[in-house]
């Protein structure tokens, strides 16, 4: 795109800037217009599940529930409880949301479509995944009041304590790429399983570790089964109790471009992001971007599907899971891959 | 722990089973009634909003026992009359607060000329309380308005009287 806007007569300076800030654009945009589409499509599926029809009523078939919410939303007062930290207090939702938005540069969507194609994606996603967590402390903290802090120390336990695991996954999947980049981690599965289908899902050693990734991204997002953050019989509705308005529609959008970038993690680490799952020649006719959406968007069916049947966790049985589970378990698979490769491919 | 019980805790059979019986309610069809558009059917013996019935010549058929009224649990009746022209006894005010009335239907028990009824409509929301504060001219409209669905009501509902 810098080529581009070169061709139109500016300084490389210049096209750059513009060129990154369209690329920014481009990728932000649609990502809200995602997020609205796909809380519909969350109500809709825990409906389905329930029986219950869902929204039905704004738009055909309901489609522009979201908007009509979102413009309910934007219309109510602003609440500032007289208690609390002001400036934190407005900060908390921004963070939140920037934080959601910002990992999405090293998304690659396709073949060289990517904002920021650095060679340290990944490290730069976990980074970034941990910095949301300040949103959440920030939030419990400012509205000086206990359920939301309740929360607020909650969910910070929780995400920290399941980044770890998700680490150890994480060097797993890095170990058979042979690179941080997300880019060359998906150009790396092609034709992983028997030279076939494309994926580290279907390899023996990297299954359980998709397994694990993936309930550990349900409970890096807090949705449920490990939404112990927003528990409704415990806490109200956890740190975003005190929050109306637009600075509750920010940490809605935050957390749902949260599930859709978890989703996105596990296509393209597990499933081949745009590659098409099997390798044969007719399928790469079809655009990339299309087997990345349609993964993702499968992914997000997976995550409002296990929320419409699985019943929350207790605290202990949380904790118990990250840290006594999946901890030993993934650094298990850390030596068992690592011990494999070194026998296979560098021996 | 027993070997079979890791195995089922290390393939997660129980989340196995519980999503699949989830998908498979996920097709089912849905049972939701989809409101403003379908209705459920209703009993004859509905009770829903008052209404003040009239004979089929126009005259209306309280007579002022103020039965309705002193049966009301929830006081929400408030009835005066005197004597008519024609010397007929007749209702110079029939109130019903609907925001006190709890729908028990003793009023449509104790009538002795099923003057006062409550028909078929549960649709009568308003915009404020004061709409709903009813007076005889508003009881009779509604009498007017629902005579056909609440007279059917009544002939449907007579035999287990």
């Amino acid at each position: 795109m810098t080529a581009f806007f070169q061709s139109l007569g500016m300084n490389y300076e210049w096209a750059w800037f513009i060129a990154t800030v369209c690329g920014i654009l481009l990728i932000a945009l649609p990502l809200m217009l995602a997020v609205a589409m796909i809380i519909y499509v969350d109500r809709k599926v825990w409906a389905a599940i329930n029986l219950r029809r869902g929204p039905n009523v704004v738009g055909p078939f309901g489609l522009l529930q979201s908007f009509a919410d979102g413009l309910k939303v934007f219309l109510q007062e602003t609440i500032i409880p007289s208690a609390a930290n002001k400036g934190i207090f407005i900060l908390a939702p921004i963070v939140t949301f920037t934080v959601a938005l910002g990992a999405w540069a090293v998304i690659p969507f396709d073949a060289g479509v990517v904002l920021a194609d650095i060679n340290v994606g990944l490290l730069y996603i976990l980074a970034i995944s941990s910095l949301s967590v300040y949103g959440v402390v920030m939030a419990g903290w400012a509205s000086n009041s206990k359920y939301p802090f309740f929360s607020a120390m909650r969910a910070s336990a929780q995400m920290i304590s399941y980044e770890v695991s998700i680490g150890f996954i994480l060097i797993c999947v890095v170990l058979y790429a042979g690179s941080f980049n997300l880019t060359e981690i998906v150009v790396s599965q092609k034709g992983h399983g028997l030279g076939i289908v494309n994926g580290y899902v279907f390899n023996i050693l990297l299954f359980p570790m998709w397994v694990m990734f993936f309930i550990s991204s349900l409970a890096e997002t807090q949705r449920v089964p490990f939404d112990l953050t927003e528990a409704e019989s415990e806490l109200v509705a956890g740190y975003q109790t005190e929050y109306s308005s637009m600075s509750f529609a920010l940490f809605w959008l935050g957390e749902y471009a949260n599930i859709l970038l978890m989703c996105s993690l596990n296509t393209i680490l597990f499933f081949g992001g745009w590659l098409p799952p099997v390798d044969w020649a007719p399928l790469y006719y079809v655009p990339g971007i299309i087997w990345f959406l349609l993964k993702t968007f499968f992914f997000f069916f997976m995550f409002s599907w296990v929320m419409a049947t699985v019943p929350r966790y207790r605290y202990d049985q949380l904790m118990r899971l990250g840290w006594k589970i999946f901890l030993p378990i993934s650094l298990l698979f850390v030596v068992l891959i690592s011990g494999w490769l070194m026998f296979t491919r560098y021996a | 722990m027993s070997v079979a019980h890791l195995v089922k805790s290390f393939t997660l059979w129980e989340f196995v089973k519980a999503h699949a019986l989830t998908l498979k309610y996920f097709f089912k069809p849905k049972v939701t009634i989809n409101y403003p558009f379908e209705k459920n059917p209703l009993s004859p013996r509905f009770r829903g909003e008052h209404a003040l019935r009239r004979y089929p010549n126009g005259e209306e058929r309280c007579i002022a026992c103020k039965l309705c009224e002193a049966v009301c649990p929830a006081q929400a009746i408030t009835i005066e009359a005197e004597p008519r022209d024609d010397g007929s006894r007749r209702t110079t005010r029939y109130d019903i607060d609907m925001t006190k009335c709890i729908f028990c239907g003793f009023c449509q028990e104790a009538c002795p000329v099923d003057a006062i009824v409550e028909g078929p409509n549960f649709e009568y929301a308003t915009e404020t309380r004061e709409e709903l504060l009813y007076d005889k001219a508003k009881l009779l409209a509604n009498g007017d308005k629902w005579e056909r669905a609440i007279a059917a009501n009544l002939e449907a509902d007579a035999p287990y009287r």
